[in-house]
């Protein structure tokens, strides 16, 4: 009833291709973008944000970078975890070359460098498609964690090889280091998520965008029609990095603060972020919301009910949770192949029709 | 009604950042009991938690004031652990023990903002040694460097006093903790005149074929090993395969406990490990664990890991967190703790023969002095030997202290590093 068309007109060009449409959409929009920066930075506290939103607003960033690539391109990728890591690596090289410039630039020039590393890692993708290229990004993978393990000039030649993060300000407020308020973390987050969502929205509705569905869907009718593999993939590639990069420098830098290569951006991060997608959705912005949200607040939730409320040993509760997320993810992927973001838009579509579905 | 009340509370613990001294001393324990290191986190854990369970029952806790220990699963993951330390900070936390060197660098400025002292016992960043800047870590009684000083020292007794071109192989964990001992091994490569070669293991360490190949090949006179978790037992797996000759191999005292070397078997026999207390359960405190803990039917996990190594090492971490607590509770003059009077207890700890028979551990460690100067005691460490027949570790020399000449100056170089890196004015 309230989740309809009717009565809303659009009278310009502008109106009509808006991306919600629909009226009670938009402004539930505005109302998520409301309590996002309005409402929620002043109730949360350390464990709220280190604990669940910034690694969901990073995460979030991951997946749209990796939905980009995977999900509109149709390029497997499993080198996420190598390409955050450049866009760590990056942004600390950064932040301790030039300890004056602002968080904002480092961690956009982190997202550029990783844009030009994975357009290097992506020209193979000219060649080989499918699982092929899927090994070629994972050659990129190991490639990447080994490089930044073995060469010190990456880590500072710090005895431990860890990078740590030195306290940075964005507008004179601390936003890295220990000293840092919860709500500013937050909202610097909250800021590159927004401007991913927003960005990487536009792209893939525009021409770009295009590009990238019609080699996925078909490359060799693509070319016919026009449109050029190289710059098209190559696009793709750059774009996807450069999401991922901004999200690793801010996993290192805001979440972490000190980061050991292998381990933090080793081979299973790029397969959290993969699944992420996948059960969020490919090739939707809203999935890969949903899936990073699915991923990384599960255990989270499993955790606070199995040992906080219930009192079970945590062990338990850890194998229980591979379990649960493990058997969600089988009862996703069987009931709605096409992710979280499918059943929104089938629940949509539903509620459009509601209270009178014939 | 009770499901509403605790999650009222949850919500008050979660939402009170800074929570109210409540009357009991929380001690939160980072423990992994699943993952890849599982097999050494799970004793480690039970014993921490076994001694804890043991002062509540037998004494009403410390001092009177009763103990809660929180366990966190980490999963030796660092996410997990930042996860784990901000769920439990909350709760009035007095001190960390993290059992993960990754963790603990995370939690080195975290917890020193917060004002919570870290403990990270023979593990961790080693020049928190220095107090004058790393203010609230503490590292007694012993550090990697120290560990890898007495490996040396102890191959220099066993060669005659000489190293002189001999090759000794490193086979670490490529993570900060194995790389810790490479500065140190390297000044001391100079200084005594043996040739170092460095083998990294990935995580998780089941793959070593091609390290323990060029160890067959290159024929190492010695091989010291910085390992943890499935990487211990596969290496010295490995090293049985190759006929490695067992007593030229020797592990920081995380790779040496009871778990790592069973599995190889007979093999393993002669295998050596550094260590900072002693082994085996024959003290008096196993005697009141029995009846107060195990009779009771309260130990934690599954109760087969007392008197293990790495179980005695939980307990000790325990006792030295319980005795801290003990001391800040008499400067201060107050039963409940803050987290603050807990660093002042750390800071002022002194463990003495006669205190640790008092407490049914003689003979159990070396004796220390926490200053604010010295935060990592003075780094005594004993070798043991695996003999495969008795299934047991034994302690074959005394302890014995670290190269302080080699070390003092690579702690000053690395904390006034981390001074200048961080902003920190170094003083006491």
């Amino acid at each position: 009833m309230l989740y309809r068309e009717s009565g809303d007109f659009s009278s310009s060009y502008a109106e009509d291709s808006q991306t919600f449409p629909i009226k009670f959409d938009r402004y539930r929009y505005y109302f998520v973008l409301f309590i996002a920066i309005a409402v929620i930075p002043f109730m949360i506290n350390d464990y709220w944000v280190n604990s669940l939103f910034l690694p969901f607003l990073i995460y979030a960033i991951a997946a749209i970078g990796l939905n980009i690539l995977v999900g509109y391109c149709g390029q497997v990728s499993l080198g996420t975890g190598g390409f955050m890591a450049v866009g760590a690596y990056a942004c600390y090289k950064l932040m301790t070359s030039f300890p004056d410039v602002s968080m904002l630039v480092h961690v956009l020039l982190s997202g550029l460098v990783t844009a030009a590393v994975g357009v290097l890692f992506g020209l193979p993708s000219l060649r080989i498609k499918g699982f092929y290229l899927a090994v070629a990004t994972l050659a990129a993978q190991f490639f990447l964690v080994w490089l930044f393990n073995r060469v010190p000039w990456f880590y500072n030649y710090s005895a431990s090889g860890q990078i740590s993060a030195p306290e940075r300000t964005f507008l004179g407020i601390n936003i890295t280091g220990a000293n840092t308020q919860a709500w500013a973390t937050y909202l610097f987050c909250l800021m590159f998520v927004i401007f991913s969502a927003y960005v990487a929205r536009n792209l893939t509705r525009g021409s770009v965008g295009r590009k990238w569905m019609a080699i996925r869907d078909m490359d060799i009718a693509a070319e016919i029609i026009g449109v050029n593999p190289l710059r098209a993939k190559l696009t793709a590639f750059a774009v996807s990095s450069f999401f991922i990069g901004i999200s690793g420098a801010l996993f290192f830098a805001i979440y972490l603060g000190a980061v050991e290569v292998g381990e933090v951006f080793g081979i299973q991060k790029s397969f959290l972020v993969l699944f992420m997608i996948i059960i969020g959705g490919l090739g939707s912005i809203f999935g890969s919301f949903a899936g990073a949200a699915f991923l990384v607040l599960l255990p989270v939730v499993l955790k606070i009910v199995g040992v906080d409320w219930l009192g079970w040993p945590t062990d338990i509760v850890a194998h229980l949770q591979l379990v649960i997320v493990g058997g969600l993810i089988i009862v996703f992927l069987i009931a709605e192949p096409h992710g979280l973001a499918q059943l929104w838009r089938v629940a949509k579509e539903k509620l459009r029709l509601w209270p009178f579905p014939h | 009604m009770n499901m509403k009340l605790k999650l009222t509370t949850v919500a008050l613990g979660v939402t009170l950042a800074a929570g109210p001294a409540m009357a009991e001393l929380v001690f939160p324990s980072l423990s992994y009991r699943t993952g890849p290191y599982a097999a050494n986190g799970i004793p480690f854990a039970d014993g921490y938690a076994d001694y804890f369970t043991l002062l509540n029952e037998r004494d009403g806790g410390i001092g009177g004031e009763p103990i809660r220990m929180i366990e966190c699963e980490t999963g030796y993951n660092t996410e997990k652990g930042v996860e784990c330390y901000e769920s439990t900070k909350g709760e009035g936390a007095l001190v960390y023990q993290p059992l993960s060197t990754g963790i603990t660098y995370q939690l080195i400025p975290k917890a020193t903002a917060d004002g919570i002292p870290v403990h990270s016992m023979g593990y961790g960043r080693t020049s928190a040694k220095d107090g004058s800047v790393f203010k609230n870590i503490f590292n007694y009684p012993a550090n990697y460097w120290d560990g890898a000083s007495v490996a040396v020292k102890h191959l220099l007794d066993v060669n005659g006093g000489s190293l002189e071109g001999k090759k000794i192989a490193l086979v670490y964990h490529n993570s900060a903790y194995g790389k810790e001992p490479i500065r140190t091994l390297e000044e001391l490569s100079k200084k005594h005149g043996f040739e170092l070669s460095l083998l990294p293991v990935d995580h998780p360490g089941q793959e070593q074929k091609s390290q323990w190949l060029q160890i067959r090949r290159e024929k190492p006179d010695n091989v010291i090993m910085y390992g943890w978790g499935v990487m211990n037992q596969v290496a010295i797996q490995e090293a049985a395969n190759i006929r490695y000759p067992m007593d030229q191999f020797m592990g920081i005292w995380w790779s040496g406990s009871e778990n790592d070397v069973r599995p190889a078997g007979e093999k393993a026999n002669g295998y050596k490990a550094l260590t900072f207390h002693n082994v085996g359960d024959d003290f008096p405190v196993f005697a009141d664990i029995q009846k107060f803990v195990v009779d009771a039917g309260k130990a934690a996990g599954a109760g087969d890991q007392i008197g293990t190594a790495l179980y005695n090492r939980g307990l000790y971490a325990a006792m030295l967190a319980a005795e801290a607590a003990k001391t800040a509770q008499g400067i201060h003059n107050t039963k409940a703790l803050t987290p603050a009077q807990m660093r002042d207890g750390m800071e002022a700890l002194e463990i003495t023969e006669a205190k640790m028979a008092g407490l049914g551990l003689p003979n159990f460690g070396p004796e220390f002095t926490v200053s604010c100067e010295n935060h990592g005691g003075n780094g005594l460490v004993a070798v043991s030997q695996w003999d495969a027949a008795a299934d047991s570790w034994s302690l074959i020399t005394g302890y014995e202290q670290s190269d302080q000449d080699v070390l003092t100056p690579l702690i000053a170089e690395d904390a006034a590093a981390f001074a200048a890196e961080s902003g920190i004015t170094p003083g006491c």
